[in-house]
């Protein structure tokens, strides 16, 4: 790699970034060791680190990271899969989507953990109340992606599809879902965050298990490094995963016109 | 004066047609009078492999007209035909390149190009070699992998060309397909179309609102009035097949665009006037 492509505009952004964090890192790390920060409320990022290694390498928490990534796997899959399907059905009826659509955008100012008495009632204590409030976070991010990147196409397109005589399956598979694909990314992204939401904040009030039921299990009982150790695990995998979809969605994005 | 006064210019060519509208007539809405009127009673014969151009001013149904030769609208009155047989939906043979970018944002230039025959059920070699010849025919060989978001919107327009042009349709529609581009690329894609079309030897219907390209490119131009769409006139050019913009020095060129003008400044005035 040249020299130069290590100072372009976007790698200096990064850079900077990257020092933003390591300072605040190093000052948490710092603070801790001279004392302003006592040990008992927050550990140096070192001792975070350390917990984590030997904690997964102990695999005391194996299932219950498993758990949690299961869970919010299902939770992004059932969402994607049920957002997108309502999503395609609401745009294909007009009148019922316009007499819905105010109640999807005031959806989010509802607080759904509310309901979670309803859920364990529904489902009983486990993954599946946890999955269906995961769910119920995330799908209307999908279904508003959906509608969104329908209305999107250009007419232009629809009318290609026409002259090139094809059905109305070929044309949903061929035209309609490639070019709404970078908008549907949208809702692929919100929805994985929040299932992680969703799945671990559950996790605190109706669970025996799960990476979320650790850290309030560790928190009861002072376990301090167990939980900070825990908290990091979740950051990094969120990060990973975000960054993972940031790039999917740069790539689709860029292929858009103007 | 009136659109009433004006005498319909028949277009029509009783012995060699290659696609035939009689009559067509399109009113947008409800058909009790307070509809839009938007095209005819037009009749029009396209001559096998000629070259034709529609002018008229803005909102006249020249995109109407070239919808229901295309089979994408149907007429409130009247027939349309291609190649004797009358239009119910899309015709095969038939290729349309719209003044909107119909690119695939998705796909890959040559992927674009190939799109239509991949689909057709031809052969991985005739594929090959067909986009392969209509990428290089129409300068796009070195941006064969590029996406059109990287290419410019005349670039981007070459290629739905070439994805039109492969399928080698006989009757070729092109409703301003140039309207977005700047003046020297139109003159040039102009060029390119004019050797696309002899090579191909398709019937062109091209509607237009630039004289200039109409007088160049044409062998017949037909003259529309404003809403409702009527032929007030229609000119032959008698240029040359092998022409190019080179012609544009000529003389006749000149008096074949004044001949235009003179004919649609009225028609035009009535556009901007909104009457």
């Amino acid at each position: 790699m040249a020299l130069a492509s290590l100072f372009t505009a976007s790698t200096y952004a990064m850079w900077l970034r990257l020092a933003v964090i390591a300072g605040a890192v190093g000052a948490l790390e710092l603070a801790c060791r001279i004392g302003w920060v006592p040990m008992t409320i927050v550990l140096p990022p070192s001792v975070m680190a350390a917990s984590l290694v030997e904690l997964l390498a102990s695999g005391a928490y194996s299932r219950d990271i498993l758990v949690s990534f299961s869970n919010v796997a299902l939770a992004a899959l059932l969402a994607v899969g049920l957002g997108f399907l309502i999503g395609a059905i609401l745009h294909a009826l007009p009148a019922v989507r316009s007499a819905v659509e105010p109640l999807l955008a005031s959806y989010y100012a509802v607080p759904t953990f509310m309901f979670y008495p309803v859920f364990i009632i529904l489902f009983g204590v486990g993954s599946g109340a946890i999955i269906a409030i995961a769910v119920l976070l995330a799908i209307v991010a999908m279904i508003t992606a959906t509608l969104n990147g329908v209305d999107r196409i250009p007419p232009v397109l629809s009318k290609t599809a026409r002259i090139f005589r094809m059905g109305p399956v070929e044309r949903a598979l061929k035209i309609s879902l490639p070019a709404a694909l970078p908008y549907l990314f949208t809702g692929v992204k919100l929805s994985v965050a929040y299932a992680f939401i969703g799945v671990i904040a559950s996790e605190f009030i109706l669970s025996g298990a799960g990476i979320g039921y650790a850290i309030a299990y560790a928190y009861n009982n002072f376990n301090n490094r167990s939980m900070y150790g825990l908290m990091l695990l979740i950051v990094l995998a969120v990060t990973l995963i975000n960054t993972g979809l940031d790039m999917i969605d740069r790539r689709l994005q860029a292929r858009l016109r103007r | 004066m009136s659109a009433a006064a004006l005498a319909q210019v028949p277009v029509v060519a009783p012995d060699d047609h290659h696609a035939r509208l009689r009559g067509v007539t399109r009113i947008f809405g409800p058909r009790n009078g307070t509809g839009v009127h938007a095209l005819g009673p037009v009749d029009l014969d396209l001559r096998r492999g000629e070259f034709f151009s529609v002018v008229g001013p803005s909102g006249c149904g020249k995109s109407t007209l070239l919808d229901v030769l295309a089979g994408l609208s149907f007429p409130t009155a009247g027939t349309a035909e291609f190649e004797g047989k009358p239009i119910t939906g899309v015709p095969a043979g038939v290729g349309v390149v719209f003044q909107e970018d119909a690119s695939f944002p998705w796909l890959s230039v040559e992927d674009n190009v190939a799109f239509g025959l991949r689909r057709s059920g031809v052969d991985g070699a005739e594929i090959a070699r067909r986009v392969d010849y209509a990428l290089g025919f129409m300068g796009l060989k070195a941006f064969a992998k590029a996406y059109p978001a990287q290419l410019s919107g005349g670039m981007r327009q070459r290629v739905c060309i070439a994805r039109t042009l492969v399928m080698q349709p006989r009757l070729i529609l092109l409703d301003e397909p140039f309207g977005a581009l700047d003046q020297q690329t139109r003159l040039l894609m102009g060029d390119e179309l004019l050797r696309l079309w002899r090579e191909t030897s398709a019937t062109v219907l091209l509607i237009t609102h630039a004289l200039d390209e109409a007088a160049m490119l044409s062998d017949r131009v037909g003259v529309m009035s404003a809403r409702p769409g009527l032929f007030i006139d229609v000119l032959d050019t008698g240029w040359p097949r092998d022409r190019d913009s080179r012609i544009v020095s000529h003389p006749r060129f000149g008096e074949l665009t004044a001949h235009l003008w003179e004919k649609l400044r009225a028609e035009s005035l009535k556009h901007l006037r909104g009457s």
